[in-house]
């Protein structure tokens, strides 16, 4: 399957891109993310639990950055492999584009699944990469703009975010 | 006055108590003291090349008792196929290695590549998920047509995807083509026969067993014909001998063709007893079932008919394409062609006839024979084009048919069968009558009024079935004969035993097979025993398929019994001190012809078996005997269907409202037993016209693969059936007068349902000319929107 969709994001493209770059950013905005090691030069090893409509899974697998223009477009692909639920890959080509706002992230992603992922879920499965994508890139929205003025609750979560954007834009 | 008994009574199926209360004895019922269990780790890509299988963490797991891969393999035999197609120009059909496990690559989603053997299933599945593979996917090739236009080769060593390009008849092509240079009108048409699932409702299993102490095996398993898996799995995989080999096919709950060919699973769990002398276990999940039973039908096709300005038929030609999947199955590439192009002249007398059929491998499960094999492709092109005809010509379609009916038997086709006999429009007639069609246009107006649309269309077929001369078969290409045996075995008391190499698998044999024997005899049906399904318990059979139980293996029994009355005639002809020639049998009473004198049926089996007073000097003791029968040719059913639509133009979805069939089987010897079986294939044709698609995805991914996804039939998407098999023309060859009945509903139903479908939108003012199935509401309407 594949789709298309694109997001404004206030903050600076060179935040945006040290983000899509960074294995912590990536481990808290790939849903269901349990383990995330690597770096983006070597690749990332990946864990992730997912269901897929009747399909309860781990997926283990490889994500890879390539193409990458630096501070506008890289390419994020990989391979999760769930045993005996089949397997799930696909890619995401990102441009990042300045705006008065701050950054404006389109992303073509084309995903494909197999073995009992496709046999049981291919009629849901279109809506389910949807799902994954947009959750994906709006955590990695919420994750780079930092939290809303309102949310004290996660107040907790706002100091490590507010510490990467720190570090970042410091480092 | 209805028979209560004997050939022509509706005898209850005596088999129906032990299916119906929880009691039948399937394969999966049987377990073997210390057996272990086997799961298949299957690939999930469509099309890759195996570079490393590392079993060693799921070695080490608990339970495991050894993992198999297609190295283990090496030097044994692969899966067999049992027919061989000579191609147009003379050449042997491209052939490939079938391997029991993956070898070097996989080539379809489901292609076993390891085997786990366990104390239990779970600890297999479990292990299967630690063996790591390293799997280098391939581009997959799904669509035929890109099969054979250079796609991805599925068979490195063969010289294409092309397994055979085959022209029938060869010598009639020029003449054909000039037919259609002469003909007044040609109508067109290109359709598709979709792929199907057969989804009988017991999944396969095998249970493999070896006796260390005598080294004899022992194969448990789901199929319709156990001694054809003997002689496959025995002489062509695993080198056992056939007296060292036992297969025992118990109860079988439905097999619809997918039980016939010799499966991977089967000489796995044969093969693997050996290695670890333990029985080893293996039950289909349905999700496995789906990637590994053999699927059905999968032709796309274009077919012309050419006829004259009064509407004769003057010439058929078609092109097909038939999916052989990525291995050949045991008889797929028997299926498109001799199983097809031999039915293509229909009922009608088109003088010329040219079919070329291209069959193709794909990265998709093995495609093999599925209830009607062949003909359902055939019926539904020609029946779709002529209905095509019909309507562009401004003919009735049922006069047009009428018109070019055979009239005369035995009838030679151009496609080299005989048809030995029929009546194709008493059937016409009878199915006429029972629909109704007169009052058809008051229903219309009745839908018309609650806004729906209806719609008539009508079927006229014929099928070939009861295979069939084992010598014309042979230079066909079919690696075996195509006879059938039955053992008569008569007991002191009087009871009998048949045992037979035709295989039930919910065809009643157990009921109809006593009936014709009660009838011969004159005693009672439940004197009767029919023992089947194990080869050391049967002759040696071909098994059941392509509706040929009654006529092939029935006619063994019947020669059978035959040998048995006159031997019992010679032995009463002493007792009751006459010439043998003057004894008469009748209602289980031998008499002199003439006289008064008799002896009871069970005084003769007695003497038989205790022979005090008997003619030792010319006759042995004992009451059996063997009969082999090899038919002289098929036996042609044939007859009407017409069915009744109702089309929701705001939906699309269509609803059957009535449904009509008029068989002639020949002499029936079982009616309810007759009517159970249209009504079976009716609803399994009905499942193709509208509900029925097994789906790939472009890369190989079986996406229809549950239940979900592959929709069978219910009960509230049939009618209730008009079944009538009143007009009987019973087949001159076989002794018993009758034709096969097995597959005609599922033949005859799926261009009557598309017929009507098409006939209602048209009636609507939708210049449809053709749906492909299923018809679905969303094809109906899309197609009905333009």
């Amino acid at each position: 399957m594949k789709m298309a969709a694109e997001r404004d994001i206030a903050a600076d493209p060179r935040v945006v891109w040290a983000a899509l770059l960074d294995k912590d950013v990536l481990k808290a905005c790939v849903p269901g993310c349990q383990e995330m090691t690597g770096s983006p030069e070597d690749g990332f090893e990946a864990t992730v639990v997912q269901k897929v409509g009747p399909v309860k899974a781990t997926f283990k697998g490889a994500v890879t950055l390539s193409d990458k223009v630096e501070g506008e477009s890289l390419t994020l692909s990989g391979e999760g492999k769930g045993g005996a639920a089949g397997f799930a890959k696909g890619g995401a080509k990102v441009r990042l584009e300045p705006i008065e706002t701050g950054t404006r992230l389109s992303y073509d992603v084309e995903a494909n699944v197999g073995g009992k992922l496709a046999q049981l879920g291919s009629r849901i499965i279109d809506g389910f990469a949807r799902k994954m994508a947009d959750q994906f890139f709006q955590r990695f929205q919420e994750t780079v703009e930092g939290p809303a003025e309102d949310a004290e609750d996660e107040a907790k979560e706002s100091v490590e975010k507010k510490s990467w954007l720190k570090r970042l834009v410091k480092g | 006055m209805p028979k209560d008994s004997g050939i022509g009574a509706s005898s209850k199926r005596r088999e129906d108590v032990r299916f119906l209360t929880g009691r039948g004895k399937y394969t999966d019922d049987i377990n073997l003291r210390g057996q272990a269990y086997v799961h298949f780790l299957r690939s999930d890509v469509a099309h890759g090349r195996i570079n490393g299988i590392d079993t060693g963490e799921a070695a080490a797991m608990p339970g495991v008792v050894r993992i198999f891969t297609g190295a283990d393999f090496e030097g044994v035999g692969g899966l067999p196929c049992g027919w061989q197609v000579t191609d147009r120009h003379g050449n042997p059909m491209q052939e490939p290695a079938h391997p029991i496990l993956a070898q070097g690559k996989v080539r379809h989603v489901g292609d076993p590549i390891a085997a786990v053997v366990a104390d239990s299933y779970a600890q297999a599945r479990d292990a299967a998920e630690a063996i790591v593979l390293d799997i280098e996917e391939l581009p997959a090739v799904i669509d035929m047509k890109a099969a054979v236009e250079g796609g991805p080769k599925v068979h490195d060593d063969l010289e294409s995807n092309l397994c055979y390009d085959w022209g029938f008849v060869e010598e009639n092509k020029d003449a054909v083509n000039a037919a259609f240079e002469a003909a007044a009108h040609v109508t067109t048409l290109e359709l598709k026969n979709q792929r199907l699932v057969a989804n009988p409702m017991e999944p396969r299993v095998a249970v493999g067993d070896y006796a260390p102490g005598t080294g004899d095996s022992t194969l448990y398993t789901t199929s319709q014909n156990p001694h054809v898996i003997r002689l496959l799995m025995g002489a062509f995989v695993l080198g056992i001998p056939e007296h060292k080999l036992r297969v025992v096919a118990p109860d079988v709950g439905g097999g619809f063709g997918s039980k016939i060919f010799h499966y991977a699973e089967e000489a796995f769990c044969t093969f693997a007893a050996k290695a670890i002398e333990r029985p080893v276990k293996w039950t289909s999940s349905r999700s496995e079932a789906f990637m590994s039973d053999a699927h059905g039908r999968d032709h796309v096709t274009k077919i012309e008919l050419a006829l004259d300005a009064d509407g004769m038929f003057q010439a058929i030609r078609t092109e097909t394409f038939a999916n052989m999947g990525a291995y050949l199955s045991t008889f797929a590439p028997s299926v498109p062609t001799w199983l097809h192009g031999t039915l293509m002249a229909g009922n009608y007398k088109t003088p010329l006839i040219y079919v070329n059929v291209k069959a193709v491998f794909t990265n998709t499960v093995p495609v093999d024979a599925y209830r009607g094999a062949g003909r359902p492709e055939a019926t539904f092109q020609l029946e779709r084009v002529i209905d095509k005809a019909a309507r562009e010509m401004g003919i009735d379609p049922v006069e047009l048919r009428r018109k070019n009916f055979i009239t005369e038997f035995p009838y030679a086709t151009p496609v080299a069968v005989e048809y030995d006999t029929g009546d194709y429009n008493a059937t016409l007639d009878k199915a006429l009558e029972v629909a109704d069609v007169s009052g058809f246009e008051a229903r219309r107006a009745a839908s018309a009024a609650k806004g729906k649309w209806r719609g008539l269309g009508l079927n006229c077929y014929i099928e070939a079935c009861g295979i069939a001369p084992s010598a014309l078969v042979g230079q066909l290409g079919a690696r075996a004969g195509l006879y059938e045996s039955a053992t008569v075995r008569v007991n002191a008391t009087g009871g009998l035993v048949v045992m037979t190499g035709s295989h039930s698998h919910g065809q009643g044999h157990e009921t109809a097979f006593p009936q014709v024997i009660a009838e011969m005899i004159g005693i009672d049906e439940s004197m009767i025993e029919i023992v089947h399904g194990d080869t050391a318990n049967s002759p040696m059979g071909m098994g059941t398929y392509g509706s040929r139980s009654l006529a092939v293996g029935g006619s063994a029994m019947v020669r059978a019994t035959e040998k048995i009355i006159n031997k019992a005639k010679k032995i009463a002809a002493h007792l009751l001190e006459a010439s043998d020639a003057d004894i008469e049998l009748k209602d289980g009473q031998f008499s002199v012809a003439g006289t008064d004198k008799s002896v009871a049926w069970g005084d003769v089996t007695l003497a038989a078996y205790v022979p005090h007073n008997y003619p030792l000097e010319d006759l042995e003791p004992g009451l059996e005997e063997t009969a082999f029968y090899d038919p002289s040719n098929f036996t042609y059913p044939a007859g009407t269907y017409i069915c009744e639509v109702e089309v929701d133009p705001d939906t699309g979805k269509v609803s059957i409202e009535r449904f009509t069939a008029a068989d002639d089987f020949g002499n029936v010897v079982n009616p309810m037993i007759v009517e159970g079986q249209v009504h079976g294939g009716l609803a399994q044709g009905i499942g193709q016209a509208l509900l029925e698609s097994c789906v790939y995805d472009a890369n190989g991914q079986i996406l229809s693969a549950s239940y979900m996804d592959y929709a069978m039939p219910r009960a509230d998407d049939v009618p209730y059936y008009s079944v009538d098999h009143s007009c009987q023309t019973p087949c001159t060859h076989n002794p018993l007068g009758v034709k096969g009945c097995g597959e005609a509903g599922a033949i005859g139903s799926p261009p009557a349902v598309v017929n009507a479908v098409v006939d209602a939108l048209q009636r609507n003012g939708k210049d449809v000319t053709h749906i492909d199935m299923p018809l679905s509401p969303a094809r109906v309407w899309a197609a009905m929107n333009g």
